[in-house]
């Protein structure tokens, strides 16, 4: 049996806000009925003020998926549509007290529906862009189609650099054969074979630039974003380069704030523009890091 | 422990009395069985009457052909690769898709070593077709492996034939019987099955105990060399207590073989008859006209299992399902996908498995409980509309992934 949080049993239990709400005015539809998880969230939303005054569910799905829907209900109710938008999976998670690896797709799934009532309500098409494959890392959660991409994107050849990508197999390590099948079928793709032991090259220096460059135009990147972040309170600084991976520190009001983990992401983003490579930012603080994984 | 256990296809209470056999071995009857001494002496002689009892009961011609090993995954494991290992020049297996992963798993890694597999499909009620099976048996086939009845719906192959149909072409025939071991009464003197798997906690016997029968004569290349124990056929010391404990659980399931096929499916038949009764939109998956006698596989509609497990655990019923989300994969159970089963109704599916211990009014409390779980669960449904699904539920709603 699941190892599900007394938060997550109470809401499966006594679910709040199920069934059919009648007046309601956004509606969204979310799901995979082959994955067994599927769910319809409605929405009363006041026109004038666009204040969520309702909203009910109806799930079929597992005791989880119940209780992230009626959960959600709860999150949202009260706020506004732009408020309720800021709503995270991994907020779902907490406020169940946590979610087992196996079933956050659960909290995925609840994000969802509600971008999809927004999205029904005003009147847009929302489009799903979110492809889940089977659960290959327990440990972070990492699942097969995201491995698959990542060797793909980044032409990655070992276990190790997989595990440097997307964390999967740097836990408890017993999907590593589970890796290496991915890896095998992937660089079979591209005409290569697969040699244990073998690290991808380290190409990390882009043609023409030296490492004081490249170091250098993480700090200009990193000097860019540092007005916005003091504006909040917060700071960030450079601690190391190596290789793919630079480490940063988050300071003052950024650390352990709830949005450090998409600020962080956000900055990865601009670095890999500038630096035209892929490259992957840590926090040098352990709880930083485990909260970033859990928004991939 | 209370509560109703209707769980015993995943594994059984270890009988009282197999218990009380087992516990001078861990102490007193302490001995290695393979030392010269009178410590060891007597555990020999009492792993010698164990073999006799489980010989008795599979209907064995010699108690030599009974090999024990560490549970039943390794017997299935055991048996494929020696087949494999003695034949090198045949290059292929027969199997079927609603095998337990014990024999699935191997096989698909097997796959990546080259050998040919073959996946016998079942039809809507999980039977196979005896003509598809027939086409593919050549002699490239080393071995076939098919289970004797299903865990999860309890319907029979007719492995008996199927083993006779192998022979004719020289391949070996395995059948995984662990759930068919003690409820079904077994002669395989008299038939041409060349090896069988049998696991000890499906029949009140404790668990880490299982058996590999090997007919006489069989070519057989052991998984674990070392020692000599188990004629040299699976080397380690023995677990003798264990070994004990499921010749004993072997003698009383003799015993209670025909309880087992008359009272305990009488029970059964009453608690399927009374669910299905009170529960629209509810059916049997399988083929009730032909399975073991304890159990019952139920699709319910529009509903997902954990969920129904959860609400039965809370009432202390166990139970298990086909859904996805107990195992944590993505898929429902591959044996309700290989029957054709709708998703709608694959997630739904709820496995009831009696035992000899359960009772009359366990299954009228399980047919009162039931029905007022599934009905609160589709009250959640978007599939579900106050008493009845929605018109066209797959099209009234259709989420906007699939």
């Amino acid at each position: 049996m699941w190892d599900y949080s007394e938060k997550v049993k109470e809401h499966f239990f006594q679910p709040r806000n199920a069934g059919v709400l009648a007046d309601a005015n956004g509606v969204g539809d979310v799901g995979s009925i082959s994955c067994g998880d599927a769910l319809r969230l409605m929405l009363k939303v006041e026109p004038d003020t666009d204040i969520i005054l309702a909203a009910n569910f109806q799930t079929f799905g597992c005791g989880s998926a119940i209780a992230s829907s009626s959960a959600l209900t709860e999150m949202i109710i009260g706020k506004t549509l732009d408020e309720a938008l800021k709503v995270s999976n991994q907020d779902i998670a907490d406020y169940l007290d946590g979610l087992p690896p196996e079933k956050m797709h659960c909290s995925v799934m609840g994000r969802e529906a509600l971008q999809a009532a927004v999205a029904n309500y005003r009147g847009e098409v929302w489009s799903d862009d979110h492809e889940e494959g089977a659960l290959v890392c327990k440990c972070f959660a990492v699942d097969a189609v995201m491995i698959e991409d990542t060797i793909r994107a980044n032409n990655l050849c070992s276990v190790q650099d997989v595990t440097n990508y997307t964390k999967a197999g740097g836990g408890c390590s017993s999907c590593h054969e589970g890796i290496e099948e991915i890896l095998v079928k992937v660089m079979m793709e591209r005409g290569e074979v697969f040699k244990p032991g073998v690290q991808a090259q380290e190409e990390a220096k882009p043609a023409g630039m030296t490492n004081l460059q490249r170091i250098r135009k993480i700090e200009a990147v990193l000097d860019a974003v540092r007005p916005q972040l003091k504006r909040d309170g917060g700071d960030i600084e450079l601690v190391d380069v190596e290789g793919k991976t630079i480490y940063v520190n988050m300071k003052g009001a950024c650390s352990g704030c709830q949005m450090e983990a998409l600020t962080l992401q956000g900055i990865q983003q601009k670095l890999m523009e500038e630096l035209k490579e892929f490259i992957k930012i840590v926090p040098t603080k352990a709880g930083a890091l485990s909260r970033a994984s859990c928004h991939v | 422990m209370s509560g109703i256990y209707f769980d015993n296809n995943a594994t059984t209470r270890v009988d009282e009395a197999v218990v009380q056999a087992m516990l001078p071995y861990f102490t007193e009857q302490f001995g290695n069985p393979s030392s010269m001494h009178s410590f060891g002496n007597k555990v020999g002689l009492a792993i010698k009457k164990a073999r006799m009892q489980v010989q008795e009961l599979l209907g064995a011609e010699l108690d030599s052909e009974i090999i024990f090993t560490s549970c039943g995954t390794e017997s299935d494991s055991t048996a494929i690769l020696s087949a494999l290992k003695a034949q090198p020049e045949r290059k292929e297996i027969i199997t079927t898709n609603v095998e337990h992963p014990a024999i699935l798993t191997l096989c698909s890694w097997l796959e990546k070593d080259g050998y040919k597999v073959h996946y016998l499909k079942v039809d809507g009620k999980g039977r196979l077709n005896l003509d598809e099976y027939r086409k593919l048996l050549s002699d490239k086939v080393a071995i076939v492996s098919a289970m004797w009845a299903n865990n999860e719906t309890g319907t029979f192959f007719p492995v008996i034939e199927m083993a006779e149909m192998a022979h004719e072409v020289g391949a070996m025939f395995h059948t995984d019987a662990v759930q068919a071991v003690g409820k079904v009464p077994m002669n395989l003197k008299d038939t041409q099955i060349d090896m069988l798997s049998v696991s000890g906690h499906k029949l009140h016997a404790p668990k880490g105990i299982g058996v590999l029968y090997l007919k006489r004569g069989t070519r057989f290349r052991p998984l674990l060399r070392g020692g000599h124990q188990e004629r040299g056929r699976r080397a380690g010391t023995e677990n003798s207590a264990s070994i004990v404990g499921l010749g004993k659980a072997a003698e009383m399931a003799m015993e209670t073989m025909n309880f087992e096929n008359t009272e305990v499916a009488r029970l059964r038949d009453k608690l399927e008859a009374g669910i299905l009764a009170k529960v629209p939109r509810s059916f049997v998956t399988g083929d009730p006209t032909n399975r073991l006698p304890n159990t019952s596989n139920i699709a319910f509609e529009f509903i997902e299992g954990e969920a129904i497990l959860l609400l039965l655990n809370k009432f202390g019923i166990a139970a298990s399902s086909g859904s996805a989300c107990t195992s944590g994969s993505l898929e429902p159970s591959h044996v309700m996908r290989a029957m054709g089963i709708p998703y709608t109704a694959a997630h739904g599916t709820v496995r009831f498995s009696l035992s000899r211990y359960s009772t009359e009014a366990e299954v009228e409390r399980v047919i009162a409980v039931v029905p007022e779980i599934i009905a609160q669960l589709r009250k959640l449904s978007p599939y579900w509309d106050g008493d009845a699904p929605k018109a066209e539920p797959e099209k009234a709603f259709a989420p906007t992934y699939a």
